[in-house]
């Protein structure tokens, strides 16, 4: 048996417009905060600029991704159609210079393989994906795939703080401020 | 909308003279609704009981798949030579409906990347539905060629796997382009798809009551928190995805048009056919979305989310791709005479006076290029009975155009003596039909159990999602809102101040 030892995860506000959440993310995003996310059932525009996010790295893997696919294709049908296994077929040549011909299968591939890039590095990036998170034990967080818009300033955050952060968020406009713990 | 309220993004002064009136875009989402009220009404669609016309719809497309699978395993069991392609018409049915299905296949990601890539915000209504029906119609595809083949259990030499004859594909032939294409558009549109799906699927698992669906739906939605540094990600892995499925949507009905063009049947052995064979997919797939939409919004209510607007937009260019494949038709019979080429020349007017075959050839000029002209008039894309009427047109239109390609150039080729007549057996025609069957009850049971609108995505597009909306501003700028369609009204019970209020606040 263990202990059931709580952890604080850190602080979750309810805010219920955009407009409103979007000035506190402004907000917190200049005092300092590091460790902290906007929840929305959307995505809301100019949002990574009001938190302070730069540029998503996920098309430099997509664009090495398609590189690797391009040459795939290049690879697998060199050496079959001229190394392993040259036909003659339409009297085309069975050499190099028949590549005209490589290049429907190399663009599929290369855009297979930028998509299941895309896909997987965006999960990698995402941190998805997870059975748990201690959010999903707070009563109120549910609604942000509805109505609601939450910011929760995480406890690892260096800023942290038990009582000021509270009055922080309260002072940003936040509702239904609460403790979120999770298992330690 | 936000175009309209930024170009007079100035503050009016008091004794300033009175201001034009500037006409506001169509609202994307009528009457007013909040995002609750979103969230409610399509998660309702699948958590509510469905309608009884869902049973009455399922029992005989469930039937129709059964007889699907009872003519593939006869055939399987038996031999291709249960249908009807003969020595010199080789491909028949089985590949008409190969092309036909692939083609409908192209709307629902031409809808989710290429209007997703212009910024085209009303596809968000449309296009989850639409994708679902391009996963489902690649499906139907994929099934003919790979029976068609004869020895089913043999398929798998079509990929490069080393085998004990040290034999290799030739890569040289535009039949193996087809079964890259076609895989890869496969697993590309379940991607696309899947990632859309994600958010949406976070909201069913926090709406779930039990704990079965609430574990499901959890399971698939990856622990998504919709947190902004996930969003930052996925909305960057979306627009990439988007921006790889265009040209992947054209490649793929270019690799399909290569298997004929690249042969050397007068008939086929034509250079317009990679961009008149995409014009007709992405035809024949609106068509497809609009017979599946306008029952779906009626059904289970959703005019306020899927407008007259929408189906406006979609007629448009319905009128505009059928316009492009009454021109690559009119084209394909000039160069049969310009060309100078007799055989050419000879196989047209096979086609469209003396052959066999030659009333498919008008049922396909009248279904693909007559009746859609008819979107021209408001009245017309107003009217959801012609508009259904139209598109019904079109889809068997886009059959018929296939049929002719394919069937009136084997069945006449360069010599007299090897012509022959080709006619379907019973098989091949319940292999169509189940296979409608088995398209229509995968929709079924994706509107039973997956969100059928966007629910994140239709969010976004509200005029109180942006973050700088300002209610007064509207009023202040003295912008009002544009006349509502009239199939809208009837909707609203004929309250057209109920149509602009929504808008005079937006």
């Amino acid at each position: 048996m263990s202990t059931p030892l709580k952890r604080v995860h850190g602080y979750l506000a309810e805010f219920t417009t955009v407009q409103d959440i979007f000035r506190a993310a402004e907000k917190v995003r200049d005092s300092g905060f590091t460790s902290w996310d906007v929840h929305s059932p959307f995505p809301i525009h100019g949002m990574d600029d009001a938190m302070g996010l730069s540029r998503s790295i996920l098309p430099r893997f997509v664009f090495v991704g398609g590189a690797t696919g391009t040459l795939t294709a290049f690879t697998l049908q060199y050496y079959t159609q001229v190394v392993l296994y040259p036909t003659v077929v339409q009297a085309k040549p069975a050499n190099i210079f028949t590549i005209p011909a490589f290049f429907p299968v190399m663009f599929e591939l290369t855009i297979l393989f930028s998509a299941f890039t895309a896909l997987f590095g965006c999960l990698a990036l995402m941190k998805l994906p997870r059975l748990h998170h201690p959010l999903f034990n707070s009563k109120n967080f549910p609604r942000f795939s509805d109505d609601r818009f939450f910011i929760c300033i995480e406890a690892r955050d260096p800023k942290f703080s038990t009582e000021k952060t509270k009055s922080f968020l309260e002072s940003l406009g936040g509702q239904n401020i609460e403790l979120v713990e999770g298992e330690a | 909308m936000a175009d309209a309220v930024h170009a007079h993004d100035h503050p009016v002064h008091d004794g300033a003279p009175p201001r034009a009136k500037v006409l506001l875009r169509e609202p994307l989402v009528l009457n007013n609704r909040n995002y609750s009220w979103i969230t409610n009404k399509i998660a309702g669609v699948v958590e509510n009981p469905q309608p009884k016309l869902w049973w009455i719809l399922f029992i005989p497309c469930f039937i129709l798949t059964c007889i699907m699978v009872g003519c593939f395993t006869f055939l399987i069991s038996t031999g291709v030579g249960v249908w009807g392609p003969n020595s010199p018409v080789m491909w028949g049915w089985d590949i008409t409906n190969f092309v036909f299905w692939i083609g409908i296949g192209h709307a629902g990601t031409l809808i989710s990347a290429i209007l997703y890539l212009t910024r085209q915000k009303w596809r968000t209504a449309v296009n989850r539905s639409a994708e679902a029906m391009t996963l489902f119609a690649v499906m139907c595809a994929g099934l003919f060629p790979a029976l068609h083949v004869g020895r089913v259990w043999m398929a798998w030499f079509l990929a490069p796997i080393p085998n004990s004859n040290a034999v290799w594909q030739n890569f040289k032939s535009p039949l193996l382009w087809d079964v890259f294409a076609v895989s890869t558009y496969f697993t590309v549109s379940v991607i696309f798809w899947y990632l859309g799906l994600v958010p949406d699927l976070a909201t069913m698992r926090d709406r779930a009551k039990s704990s079965v669906k609430k574990f499901a739906y959890g399971l698939f939605a990856l622990g998504w928190r919709g947190g902004n540094r996930q969003w930052r990600h996925y909305e960057i892995a979306y627009m990439l995805l988007a921006a790889l499925s265009t040209p992947l949507v054209l490649s793929v009905h270019t690799v399909v048009s290569f298997d004929f063009a690249t042969s050397i049947v007068p008939g086929w052995h034509t250079t317009i056919f990679p961009p008149y064979f995409v014009a007709g997919a992405i035809f024949g797939g609106f068509a497809m979305v609009l017979t599946l939409m306008i029952p779906v919004r009626k059904i289970y209510g959703l005019q306020d989310l899927f407008t007259m607007k929408h189906v406006d937009n979609m007629t448009k260019i319905i009128a505009l791709t059928g316009t492009i494949v009454g021109y690559a038709y009119l084209m394909e019979l000039f160069v049969a005479w310009y060309s100078g080429s007799l055989y050419e020349f000879d196989a047209f007017m096979i086609r469209i006076f003396d052959g066999p075959y030659t009333p498919y050839y008008y049922a396909m000029f009248f279904c693909n290029v007559i009746a859609p002209q008819a979107f021209w008039f408001k009245k017309c894309r107003e009217n959801l009975w012609a508009v259904m009427a139209v598109c019904m047109c079109v889809n068997a239109g886009m059959w018929f155009e296939r049929f002719v390609i394919i069937v009136t150039t084997l069945a006449r080729d360069f010599l007299p003596g090897a012509w022959d007549m080709y006619h379907p057996s019973w098989v091949e025609i319940w292999s169509f039909i189940g296979t409608l069957g088995f398209f229509l009850m995968l929709f079924l049971i994706f509107l039973r159990y997956f969100p059928v609108i966007a629910i994140g995505e239709i969010k976004a597009v509200l005029p109180e999602a942006d973050p700088h909306y300002d209610p007064e501003r509207a009023k202040r700028d003295n912008l009002v809102a544009p006349p509502p369609y009239e199939g809208d009204l009837e909707h609203t019970g004929g309250r057209p101040e109920s149509a602009a209020a929504s808008t005079a606040t937006a």
